[in-house]
């Protein structure tokens, strides 16, 4: 394993990298804009792509660059760009309608947070020296889940809910990275493409929407109940 | 012999696909759309003859062809069939026909996507096919473009999109697991993941099978992350309901399986079937309850399908070569029942010019032949003899009390009989109540829209009076190659 001996500099330098990720989701929590969502997000994927070369460099997995590559293009480029075409088409500036204010989504992130890391706890049986990037990995990979369906449920607008969609998967991209990085590179390349895809589908949703139900808020969606 | 079917199997839809595209125009999208379903259903059944044989990895292990995969193929390949006949003659109601070409198109691509996923042997690869799915019926659901299905379109990607991200998670967690045991870098088949699973940390073990069971529980519609499911299935048009109902759902319950079939015989198993069967029973029990008092037609028949999807569920949970067996037969009868189901809902939705349960009466009187298929559909969707439906069913009641799962039984068999009023009650309204106000246009007598229907309860019938001692077998080979024959 390539985590059972790992140093303290390349330790310190994943946690670094994992828990910036992490700040940048509670920017996205705590924000109202949505130029700044999509901002936020757009770091977090460099920061990936970052963590994927820097794991890449360290574990002797050459194929992790051409993922750091991928994801910097993908998700640090593509991906930011077709949101803001999204967000410019859509002529929505800031999220108006949310479920809870800013400031106490952050603070049930924060709880969320907590709570993820007892999960991680309970989950890793590691003693050795990595201990503590494994938990950190596994929290994180957890509370970048549990953020993003908070993002999901509190928000209202397409776009915040696509980001959110993207935060989760983000998650998991990152904490793979740190935990499995010896995982084939086709499946990641796949997932890859894969989320490009996505994003595609529900840019053509959101138009759909704004020409037949006539609002991008998901709080007017309403007539189908029961 | 087999790798050469499965790729007339891939390669049919495909081949309709290309030729819907191509041509634009909307006779020719439904003859090969047709052409590939009925190609599919008939190299199906050698396909699944075949691998009873023994599995086949193809493709460098990327595809796995077993009896469990073929089976589901099987399934998916007789809505397939049905359904594409049936759109024919519902299609053109709708009086959209520049866009027909595409709608074929998707059809097709979403037929293809699940017989994909049934054959993957990587549970990476498997994640990425059932995503697939997702992204191509989306467009199916939304096809009629109005306020209520492009919202229900909506509502599908997002909860199925963040339910199965869940079941992402699950995987990595799965994969990270196993690595302990066969080394940082492996391929992520059944096998390996079944092989390592008894070495891997237990909690662990178990935490990654709970995000697996979220995650493909949302795609399959299991209660209480269905919430997508009555929108989507009752927005779409008759045709993609009954594939979203009869094919989609039994492709996700195959991964569900999978899994289990992973975690059986670890210290976890115990636990991981319990917690299968509280999610069925607890689908079970909220479909019911939504059966009882529901109003729009379709809605109803999309609430029957989270029951069904419960029974599927509980009969994998019980868990046993007869819980197997229930379940694998369970699909196939649900597959044809629902189809019928839903032909019957839109011929009925499309006359009356409504979605609303109340608007819809004197079916009798407007369709005298389909008329009466549809309300022996219902019967037998209700779980009562002699169709084949309550032969699964019992089959089920019998794994449980063997399993030992006896309040689950209990409450299972207080809501069978439920569930057999209350749907049935729907239908007395429909068929013999008063009419209300307003014209009743009966629709144009079409083959394509009558033949289907026959087509589901033929079998329904002979398959409820009489078990093909075959299947049996089958069954057992199945839970054979899945469960790994312990438990």
């Amino acid at each position: 394993m390539f985590l059972a001996h790992i140093n303290s500099l390349q330790a310190s330098i994943f946690s670094s990298l994992a828990i910036l990720s992490l700040l940048l989701t509670f920017v996205m929590l705590g924000s109202h804009w949505l130029k700044n969502y999509v901002y936020a997000f757009a770091g977090q994927s460099w920061l990936i792509a970052a963590l994927s070369a820097s794991v890449g460099y360290f574990s002797g997995y050459k194929e992790l660059y051409a993922i750091a590559v991928l994801t910097a293009l993908f998700r640090g480029l593509v991906l930011p760009w077709l949101l803001m075409r999204i967000v410019g088409r859509l002529n929505v500036k800031r999220e108006i309608h949310s479920v809870l204010q800013s400031s106490s989504s952050l603070v049930i992130g924060a709880c969320v947070v907590m709570f993820a890391f007892v999960i991680a706890n309970h989950m890793s049986r590691q003693r050795q020296g990595a201990a503590h990037v494994v938990i950190l990995a596994l929290t994180i990979m957890l509370s970048m889940k549990f953020l993003g369906f908070l993002m999901l449920s509190v928000r209202d607008e397409a776009v915040s809910q696509i980001l959110a969609l993207l935060v989760l998967e983000n998650g998991i991209f990152l904490g793979s990275q740190i935990l499995v990085p010896g995982m084939p590179l086709l499946i990641e390349i796949v997932i890859l493409f894969d989320l490009l895809i996505v994003v595609a589908c529900f840019g053509m949703l959101v138009r759909f929407l704004v020409v037949h139900a006539g609002t991008t808020s998901s709080r007017e969606l309403n007539r189908l109940v029961g | 012999m087999g790798q050469q079917l499965l790729s007339i199997l891939l390669l049919a839809p495909l081949a309709a696909i290309v030729v819907s595209l191509l041509s634009r125009r909307a006779s020719s999208a439904e003859y090969a759309t047709v052409t590939a379903a009925i190609i599919d259903l008939l190299v199906s059944i050698p396909l699944l003859l075949r691998t009873l044989s023994g599995s086949l990895i193809l493709a460098h292990g990327y595809v796995l062809l077993d009896p469990f995969g073929a089976w589901v193929i099987l399934c998916i390949s007789i809505v397939y069939a049905l359904s594409s006949v049936y759109a024919v003659g519902y299609m053109r109601l709708l009086n959209e026909e520049e866009r027909l070409p595409v709608f074929y198109a998707l059809f097709s691509g979403f037929a293809l996507t699940m017989q994909l996923a049934c054959v993957m042997n990587n549970a990476g690869v498997f994640w990425i096919a059932i995503e697939l799915t997702t992204l191509v019926s989306t467009f199916l659901v939304g096809f009629e473009r109005e306020a209520e299905s492009t919202e229900a379109a909506w509502k599908y990607i997002v909860v199925v999109s963040g339910g199965i991200s869940l079941a992402l998670l699950g995987t990595v967690l799965f994969y990270w697991g196993s690595s302990f045991v066969l080394g940082p870098s492996y391929a992520m088949t059944w096998a390996a993941l079944r092989q390592s699973a008894p070495q891997v940390y237990p909690p662990l073990l178990l935490v990654s099978f709970l995000l697996v069971l979220v995650g493909y529980g949302t795609k399959a519609g299991l209660a209480p992350m269905h919430t997508w499911l009555p929108d989507a299935h009752s927005e779409s048009p008759a045709p993609v309901s009954a594939m979203l109902s009869g094919a989609l759902l039994n492709a996700s319950m195959l991964g569900i399986a999978r899994f289990l079939g992973v975690v059986t015989g670890t210290s976890v198993s115990r636990f991981a079937h319990a917690a299968v069967v509280g999610l069925g029973i607890f689908s079970f029990v909220i479909a019911v309850l939504f059966i009882v008092r529901q109003t729009g037609i379709k809605r109803l028949m999309a609430y029957s399908s989270i029951e069904h999807i419960g029974v599927q569920a509980l009969g994998l949970g019980f868990g046993g070569p007869l819980g197997m067996a229930g379940t694998l037969y369970h699909m196939l009868n649900h597959s044809l029942n629902k189809s019928l189901m839903f032909y019957g809902a839109g011929n009925a939705m499309r006359a009356d010019r409504s979605k609303e349960i109340r608007n819809i009466r004197h079916v009798l009187k407007v369709f005298p032949v389909s008329g009466i298929l549809w309300l022996l559909g219902a019967v037998g969707i209700a779980g009562a003899p002699p169709f084949a439906l309550f032969l699964s069913e019992f089959t089920v009641l019998r794994a449980g009390i063997g399993g030992g799962y006896l309040w689950v039984v209990i409450v299972f068999a207080i809501f069978l009989i439920i569930v057999f009023i209350g749907f049935l009650s729907h239908f007395r309204t429909m068929y013999f109540d008063e009419a209300p106000e307003g014209e009743i246009v009966p629709l144009p007598w079409t083959a394509w829209r009558t033949l289907p229907m026959w087509l589901a309860i033929l079998p329904l019938l002979v398959f409820g009076l009489w078990w093909p001692h075959g299947l049996w077998n089958i069954f057992h080979q199945v839970f054979l190659s899945v469960m790994g024959g312990g438990q």
